[in-house]
């Protein structure tokens, strides 16, 4: 599987646009099948999200959560792991800022930043802990996240039943005003939309995410496990702390995304029986933006489009919901198997791939 | 020799790749009961005119003739048909199963629904008889020696029908003796009339065995030679292109102190509960190769990770420049003068998707100048890469093209070029020339040399018995996880020695040399 992961790591933005285009035409072809008109309903996903301000600014708060476990496994994919945990530590990262939110009091300057903060090293540690057993206990990550994002949910869901939420209740009240990290001016600027610092922190994530792997000793390390975890054993990088580190971050930007949704957004939470699933969300992203920050924007932005838009095809074209899942799924398996993509493209990449060979060819002889 | 029909000729065969002709006009023709040496470098273009002829790929010009007629190879079954078999570098066994099963699998003689295997026994038998490839039908693959697996890979083509034998780069994983057993082989199985096309580099063998030989060098035929009127330096120059000189320049050297010290060093990891090191110890002095003779999978793997911190000692001291390292994890290792030349560059020595940049800082202990504040230097990375490419004459399209896209000789030259210029103390070298061309060869071997004159310790661990003579200053030879004894390079080539100690025979170090 590690080799179809660094596949993926191939920084190509024509195939996942391709598999967009794609996707798209299967599920208007569907849409048909249905007895649907696929034009309708697609102008209709548009006008949704560009309707209105306000739609705009609840487009954005979609991709809020998204973009932060996009990131998440994006990264770990980098050093060759499959976080597909992101989603319990987005729980953790959640469930602790709710804490600090509620049974810490503070000055605001000093509430939201510890409570952002708190919420971010939890939602790390969640990860780190995988990544432990991964290093040094053995236990593939796919195992060991699955299962602890099924302990994150019902951990937290006792802890909030037990400390905080009252009862004959199944939400927490509300957090302290001096812990929300919402943006009023700017809400009421868009319609009175849910607007919060999370997007801002998300645009910083994305930047930071560049940094530290392509600026850093520190990513240098990560990105050469990555891409072979023997050769960097061989040249002294201890293997083992690297991915516990790697699942520290990756943790990080996934409790982030949990953390602005319930400081930035609802600033309560819900012990709920099932989770939102934005970290299953993040693997699709991370796939689609090849692991690359700037392709997980664009990547977690389509999905934000798409998903927030899905509620206007259903309302104007009659559309049900579930064919954008449909649509999203089949983007995903066309960039997943994007060797089929490849395949197709090749008529009208081989002319140039060839001329780039006979460069290389070129030179090699000359040695 | 007689001039009756070719059993096989080639005429005028093409294949492209994309970017590429592998296979530029070539034509060859290969007689009855003749040993025909095909000779080049890698890349020159042999495997993908022996994977034509086995029907792997199809020749976009050319014709095939098998006695005469012109065929067309769609696939390995026809080719099979056509009674041509292949040995392939890479065993394809089933271990677990006996040797007769798998010298019938695929072919099988059956009674009802089941395999007759008295049947298959005794024809493995009659075959192993006819042609002297003394094998036991009964026992299983996975406990037999790796000539002897050879021997059923060649009954496997023989069993098949097969009248022309191609053997690709058959000696590469035997022991010495094991190769004169091929030897032996190859002309009993030529003198009973079978047709053999012998895949090599090796010029030795060549003289040794072939009647002919074709020379290709880059996808073309450079010539075909009688091998009566050749010799290995004509051949080394058809194969290069250029004079090739054997002789490396080896100054007399007085070793100095001690830099590394094994003693009694065991290591875990052997078949069936032994120990894959088993109590070694050694010594190399400053100025001094030793060179480690033995066949592959004799504990050279498990020694040299345990040397790197990559595997634990669970016995015994290293020790470098004095100081215990037996606990020390490989990064320290690396800072206390340790460079590796691994066997697999590709897995171990490089990462094939960095940059040759990102490459040449691997493993780097100049942390301040090459990550200053944790961020990487890009310009003073890229600085120092390009010296180096240009101080070890890495071709490469910049030091901003990945490792992949460089060819293996270059790919080895970088390797070289970032363990040397960190100025180590100990450099543990395993088959640094495995896969190179004759050019890249000269260079690692100079460059080597140099490292001694500059007072480096190198261990050397290479199965080519020929690089170890040329190269070391003693030689020491280790087989199933023992030292077996020691010989002495300046006293001549004495591979009967060395032979039976690879083969586990117990050490006669004491003095009772035959040469």
């Amino acid at each position: 599987m590690s080799k179809w992961i660094s596949s993926l790591n191939q920084p190509t933005a024509l195939v996942p646009a391709v598999a967009i285009l794609f996707g798209l035409v299967f599920g208007g072809i569907v849409m048909l099948l249905g007895g649907f008109d696929p034009i309708a309903a697609y102008a209709a996903l548009v006008r949704k999200v560009f309707g209105s301000s306000y739609d705009i600014g609840e487009t954005i708060r979609t991709i809020t959560p998204i973009l932060f476990t996009g990131l998440a496994v994006g990264f770990a994919f980098r050093a060759g792991v499959f976080n597909i945990g992101a989603d319990g530590q987005y729980i953790i990262g959640m469930t602790a800022a709710t804490f600090v939110g509620i049974k810490i009091h503070l000055p605001a300057f000093l509430h939201a930043p510890l409570a952002v903060l708190v919420g971010m090293i939890c939602g790390g540690l969640w990860g780190a802990l995988c990544g432990y057993l991964k290093a040094y206990r053995g236990v593939h990550e796919v195992i060991s996240a699955i299962m602890l994002n099924w302990i994150a949910l019902f951990l937290s869901n006792y802890l909030l039943m037990k400390f905080l939420v009252e009862e004959g209740q199944q939400k927490t009240p509300n957090i302290d005003e001096t812990a929300s990290v919402s943006i009023g001016w700017l809400s009421e600027a868009m319609g009175g939309a849910r607007m919060d610092w999370g997007i801002w922190i998300g645009l910083i994530s994305v930047a930071l995410f560049y940094i530290l792997l392509w600026r850093t000793k520190q990513g240098y390390d990560l990105r050469a496990v990555g891409h072979n975890p023997d050769a960097a054993q061989a040249a002294g990088i201890n293997v083992k702390t690297t991915f516990m580190k790697t699942m520290m971050i990756s943790g990080m930007f996934a409790g982030l995304g949990g953390v602005f949704s319930v400081l930035g957004v609802f600033h309560y939470q819900v012990a709920s029986g099932a989770s939102e699933g934005y970290g299953f969300d993040g693997i699709a992203v991370a796939l689609l933006g090849g692991n690359h920050p700037v392709g997980i924007l664009f990547g977690a932005i389509l999905f934000g489009l798409l998903t927030y838009g899905s509620a206007g095809m259903n309302f104007d074209a009659n559309v049900p919901t579930e064919i954008v899942r449909i649509v999203i799924g089949s983007i995903i398996f066309f960039v997943a198997s994007h060797s089929i993509i490849t395949k197709l493209l090749k008529p009208m990449l081989s002319r140039r791939s060839t001329n780039k060979r006979k460069g290389a060819s070129a030179d090699g002889n000359a040695g | 020799m007689e001039q009756s029909v070719p059993v096989v000729e080639l005429a005028g065969i093409t294949k492209r790749f994309p970017g590429i002709v592998a296979n530029d006009d070539i034509s060859l023709d290969l007689r009855k009961g003749e040993i025909h040496a095909l000779l080049g470098e890698n890349g020159a273009g042999k495997s993908t005119l022996m994977s034509i002829l086995f029907g792997l790929y199809q020749p976009d010009e050319g014709e095939i003739r098998v006695n005469g007629k012109a065929v067309k190879i769609d696939g390995a079954g026809k080719a099979i048909e056509l009674g041509i078999g292949m040995v392939h570098q890479h065993f394809k066994l089933v271990q677990p199963f006996t040797v007769a099963e798998n010298i019938v699998l695929g072919v099988e003689p059956v009674r009802g629904l089941s395999i007759h295997l008295k049947q298959a026994n005794e024809k493995v038998r009659e075959l192993s008889a006819r042609y002297g490839l003394k094998v036991d039908p009964l026992v299983k693959v996975q406990d037999i020696s790796v000539g002897m697996q050879q021997r059923v890979e060649i009954l496997k083509t023989l069993y098949r029908g097969a009248e022309i034998l191609i053997f690709d780069e058959p000696t590469a994983v035997l022991t010495v003796q094991e190769i004169q057993e091929l030897m032996q082989i190859l002309r009993q199985l030529a003198g009973e009339g079978k047709s053999i096309i012998l895949i090599t580099h090796k010029l030795k063998e060549i003289m040794e065995v072939s009647d002919r030989v074709t020379i290709i060098r880059r996808g073309k035929v450079v010539g075909t030679v009688r091998t009566a009127e050749t010799s290995e330096s004509q051949l080394a120059e058809m194969m290069v292109g250029r004079r090739v000189s054997f002789d490396v320049n080896k100054e007399k050297r007085e070793p100095g102190p001690v830099v590394l010290e094994v003693e009694n060093l065991t290591v875990a990891g052997g078949e069936r509960g032994t120990h894959a090191v088993d109590g070694v110890s050694l010594r190399i002095r400053e100025g001094e190769i030793l060179g480690l003779a033995g066949v592959d999978g004799n504990g050279q793997h498990e020694l040299v990770e345990a040397l790197a911190g990559l595997r634990p000692a669970i016995g015994g001291r290293i020790a470098l420049n004095g100081a215990d390292v037996t606990r020390l994890p490989t990064k320290a290792r690396i800072e206390a003068g340790l460079a590796s030349i691994p066997e697999d560059r590709q897995k171990h020595g490089l990462v094939l998707d960095f940059t040759l940049s990102e490459n040449m800082v691997l493993g780097s202990t100049e942390r301040r100048r090459f990550f200053g504040g944790g961020f990487l230097k890009d310009k003073e990375i890229d600085a120092y890469a390009k010296k180096l490419v240009a101080d070890f004459d890495v071709r490469s399209a910049g030091v901003h093209s990945r490792a992949r896209s460089l060819s293996g000789g270059n790919q080895q030259k970088a390797i070289i070029a970032r363990e040397l210029e960190r100025h180590p103390k100990l450099i543990v070298a395993v088959q640094p020339t495995r896969g190179l061309d004759i050019g890249a060869i000269e260079f690692v071997h100079e460059r080597l040399l140099q490292a001694r004159s500059e007072g480096k310790a190198i261990l050397l661990i290479s199965y080519e018995l020929d690089e170890l003579y040329k190269l070391s200053d003693r030689i020491q030879v280790i087989s199933g996880g023992r030292i077996m004894g020691e010989v002495d390079p300046e006293l001549g080539e004495d591979d009967d020695k060395i032979g039976l100690m690879m083969a586990g025979q117990a050490s006669n170090d004491q003095g009772g040399g035959a040469a």
